[in-house]
């Protein structure tokens, strides 16, 4: 994308950068908020609300609560730790490999994807450390000198899983906030000007004095880069160990070798969807289609079919291997699948998966705000279902038929299910009225006019 | 306000990011150092214009990310392969592909730890105060405003001069910066550094007293911070509970009352007696057969053979290690010839194995009543087999048998004499098996390997 060399008129760059500033600015300034958006809050409380006494009905009673029994011993605790974990490595995708690529589109959703990628990793970490039983003793999963003289078991994929989780949560935060920075800076510089002064401070002690000098911008971009570099590789080992908890096993259904790209392409795909999902309520709600704009929009819908179709592939694959291994419990574990007691999670993940996003391949389609989101949220309940899909039907009807099993929910499954959804809008939500929401700073970079006034430098990007 | 210290610097903004570039590259080449431009987002090509040196921040990370690599691995190969090695299902206890992907995790952790707080340490920040903070005009760095602040500090500074070349570069306005007249506010508050200080020695206490701990002794119990897996709900056995009136909380066998499944009415099968003796033959309800002495044979080499052997002589396994540990005991010898256990009626040895004799414990919780029995009829085809002569081999198998070592089968056993004797030696066997000499036979071959 070669930049237009842009016709000099004084005023006219500094302009265009203030416009930047003053629409992002005034979703976190507006004196009072929208009536949506508290409405938004209010029902995203409520289900906190309900998540957290679940948890705590969970901790005072005991696993025993769930719908988990010896044969279905991964439920619905697991299917929600890999859909949000899923859910946040477009995020990840979105800052790190967009950039990486130079796709300057990604400037204007970075921000919130990446704050959404934090979240579900919240959200989703949530969930091994409440399946442990004790979660309080959580700390005993990294390696510390103790009494027992025991350390962890560093050949195990539930250990790797500790690692790369957290490695992910830790570059995920970290590479958030210092992408914010800048624009906290802005943010402080506003409140200053106004007068605002304990604003000024919070905003000002969390963007470290930062004064856009260009001897800090040289290295803080050296490291963004680096930092995208390293995040890429990342956010594919994640959900790529995610998928050997399953892959590592014995199990039909799970041990296959095609799991980690699979997971990953699911994650991409469930990821955007969530994306979407979020954004085109907010950008309608405060005023940013000029920033998010419909190309943007476009865009991931084609990465969405991509993903899709890659995830539909996967699926094919699955049940010709299964055909061409031969092997008896391998057949069967795939038939059940699909016509076995959940046939109907099967049913939901085929077509919310595969048939439903091939509606984007119509430019009527992705240029239609609402149907994407009536897609897209599909979408998250296809790959919701497929995780539910892989986990309990291969567990319900593993090798000896005496251990056959069903697996029912009960209402502490469900409430801390709609509690980390609530965890997650709340988070959202906050973090759209109180942090810069779009990085201006980047937006402002990938402008036209931030080549402005000097010899003409058209094509450098 | 302003004006009221020693001059800082000047201060320049221009119109746009290009025009930002030209004043930087003039003010380099008029020879400043001691310049920067300030600018809402990274102006590309200014590095070049400002002679910014490349810095050496991914030389860093290069050196963080070795760092965690070596880590990883050297963590992964301590404990689990030097430290504490574990055998996972007989796996080798260092084997580098299972250990890449954590490997590979603080590889990546750690040079992202060193790319974030690197970049802030060579970046100087956080930094609470800067005097262009002063200006009303720097506040508009972070929107819309180009800037480029040369400090009064340069050796080439001259406060006419310097304006002007700012302002022949294009300058839109050109200010003075002063440094605050109170030295205070050129450092950091004092509650701050108080505040981190004992922040960060508070969060070293727990380290100090588990550093401690691991290096001190004490007879006193562990804290129990979290007492659930430690202390459960629940009573052991012998264990006092107040919910009785007798304060125990074993609930012992009610009088006059047998548990259902218990009565074990019939004397003979459940204890050997018949008519207030030993009984001599076998309980009416066994059928005997070559498959209940088999069986006797897998009950025997489990539970009876450890001490007694194999073959019944009181060597087994365990004496054979008192006597590698220079002691000198053997079991009891079943198949002695006109031995006690021998001569015993079948009710006596059934009592035995079921209560036990001398330091021998009983079986009677550990073998039901029928294995007894099982086990009864095969010491009986034991006895009959290791005092067994030529003539109790049938015709139609001697002709298998490797005839030159067979001279003397029984000769092991002691006294020849006694060969013959045998078989009257275990008669109450003998009417309840028809043709005992094969299938007794055939039952201790296997054992003989």
């Amino acid at each position: 994308m070669a930049t237009e060399p842009v016709i000099y008129e004084p005023g006219k760059a500094r302009e265009a950068f203030r416009a930047v500033t003053r629409d992002v600015a005034w979703v976190a300034e507006a004196p009072k908020p929208h009536k949506a958006w508290l409405g938004a809050l209010g029902v995203s409380m409520l289900m906190l609300a309900i998540g957290v006494y679940s948890i705590f009905v969970l901790l005072t009673t005991g696993i025993g609560v769930w719908g988990n029994s010896n044969t279905v011993g991964w439920a619905w605790d697991i299917t929600n730790f890999v859909w949000w974990i899923g859910i946040g490595h477009a995020g990840t995708l979105i800052s790190a490999v967009l950039y990486l690529t130079r796709q300057s589109w990604r400037v204007s959703i970075n921000r919130a994807a990446e704050a959404m990628t934090i979240f579900a990793v919240m959200c989703a970490g949530l969930f091994p450390l409440l399946h442990t039983g004790r979660p309080w003793f959580a700390w005993w999963m990294l390696p510390h000198p103790n009494d027992m003289d025991m350390w962890p078991q560093f050949r195990s994929p539930l250990m790797w899983d500790v690692f790369a989780v957290s490695t992910y949560m830790t570059t995920s935060i970290l590479f958030w906030y210092m992408g914010l920075v800048p624009d906290l800076a802005t943010f402080r510089d506003r409140c200053a000007a106004r007068g605002e002064k304990l604003k000024a401070i919070i905003y000002g002690a969390l963007s470290l004095g930062w004064r856009g000098s260009a001897r800090n911008w040289h290295r803080y971009e050296r490291a963004y880069l680096i930092l995208a570099g390293l995040a890429t590789p990342l956010v594919f080992s994640v959900h790529s160990v995610v998928s050997f908890d399953f892959a590592t096993s014995q199990l039909p259904g799970w041990h296959t070798t095609i799991f980690p790209p699979y997971f990953v392409a699911g994650a991409i795909f469930s990821g955007f969807a969530m994306v979407l999902t979020l954004l085109l309520p907010l950008r309608h709600l405060f005023n940013l289609k000029h920033i998010i704009k419909e190309e943007h929009i476009e865009a991931m819908c084609k990465i969405l079919l991509a993903t899709g179709m890659m995830v539909g592939l996967a699926y094919a694959t699955e049940f010709f291997i299964a055909w061409y291994s031969g092997n008896l419990y391998e057949k069967f574990a795939f038939v059940n699948r699909a016509f076995g007691p959940f046939w109907w999670a099967y049913f939901a993940m085929v077509s919310c998966n595969v048939l439903i996003p091939q509606a984007f391949w119509f430019k009527m389609v992705r240029r239609n705000v609402v149907l994407i989101f009536i897609l897209c949220i599909f979408v998250n309940i296809g790959m919701w279902f497929e995780r539910f899909v892989i986990i309990a039907t291969s567990l319900a009807r593993s090798f000896l038929p005496a251990t056959w099993s069903y697996f029912t929910p009960t209402i502490y499954d469900i409430g801390l299910f709609i509690g980390t959804l609530g965890l997650f809008g709340t988070l959202f939500l906050l973090f759209f009225r109180y942090v810069p929401v779009i990085a201006m700073s980047e937006v402002k970079g990938a402008m036209p006019e931030a080549h402005a006034g000097g010899p003409s430098k058209g094509g450098h990007h | 306000m302003l004006g009221d210290g020693a001059l800082y610097g000047v201060l320049a903004e221009y119109d746009t990011p290009g025009e930002l570039i030209e004043a930087a590259r003039k003010v380099r080449d008029a020879g400043y150092t001691e310049f920067d431009c300030f600018s809402p987002f990274p102006v590309h090509g200014i590095d070049e214009a400002m002679g910014i040196k490349r810095t050496i921040l991914p030389l860093l990370i290069f050196g963080g990310g070795f760092a965690g690599l070596l880590g990883g691995i050297l963590l992964q190969w301590w404990t689990n392969a030097y430290n504490w090695p574990w055998n996972i299902a007989g796996k080798p206890e260092w084997s580098i592909p299972a250990n890449v992907p954590i490997a590979f995790e603080t590889t990546i952790l750690l040079s992202v730890l060193t790319a974030f707080f690197g970049m802030w340490m060579l970046n100087k920040l956080p930094q609470v105060w800067h005097p262009f903070f002063r200006l009303e005009r720097f506040g508009r760095v972070t929107d819309d405003a180009f800037l480029l602040g040369i400090e009064a500090r340069d050796r080439r500074f001259d406060s006419v001069a310097t304006t002007q070349l700012l302002k022949d570069a294009g300058a839109i306005a050109v200010e003075n910066c002063h440094l605050d007249p109170d030295p205070a506010s050129r450092t950091m508050p004092g509650w701050i550094t108080a505040f981190i200080v004992s922040s960060t020695a508070f969060a070293l206490i727990p380290f100090a007293i588990a550093a401690k701990a691991r290096n001190s002794h004490s007879s006193e119990p562990h804290i129990h911070v979290f007492p659930d897996m430690d202390f459960q709900p629940k009573y052991k056995a012998d264990a006092a509970s107040d919910l009785f009136p007798d304060g125990r909380a074993n609930r012992g066998q009610l009088a006059e009352t047998v548990a259902r499944g218990s009565l074990n009415a019939d004397d003979t099968f459940y204890r050997g007696i018949e008519g207030g003796k030993w009984t001599e033959g076998f309980p009416k309800q066994l059928e005997i057969s070559e498959q209940l002495v088999r069986r006797g044979q897998i009950r025997y080499n489990i539970y009876c053979a450890p001490c007694h052997g194999y073959d019944g002589r009181g060597s087994g396994p365990v004496p054979q290690r008192v006597a590698a540990g220079g002691g000198a005991w053997d079991a009891r010898n079943l198949v002695q010839a006109g031995g006690p256990v021998v001569k015993m009626p079948n009710g006596q040895l059934f009592n035995t194995i079921s209560n036990g004799y001398n330091t021998m414990m009983g079986y009677a919780h550990q073998i039901p009543p029928a294995d007894r029995w099982a086990i009864v009829l095969y010491t009986r085809a034991l006895q009959r087999s290791q005092n067994a002569a030529v003539d109790d081999v049938p015709q139609e198998e001697l002709g298998r048998m490797p005839m030159p070592q067979m001279q003397t089968p029984a000769a092991p056993a002691g006294a020849g004499s006694a060969a013959p004797a045998a078989p009257t030696g275990s008669a109450p066997a003998a009417p309840a098996t028809p043709a005992p000499a094969p299938a007794a036979g055939s039952a201790a071959q296997p054992e003989n390997k």
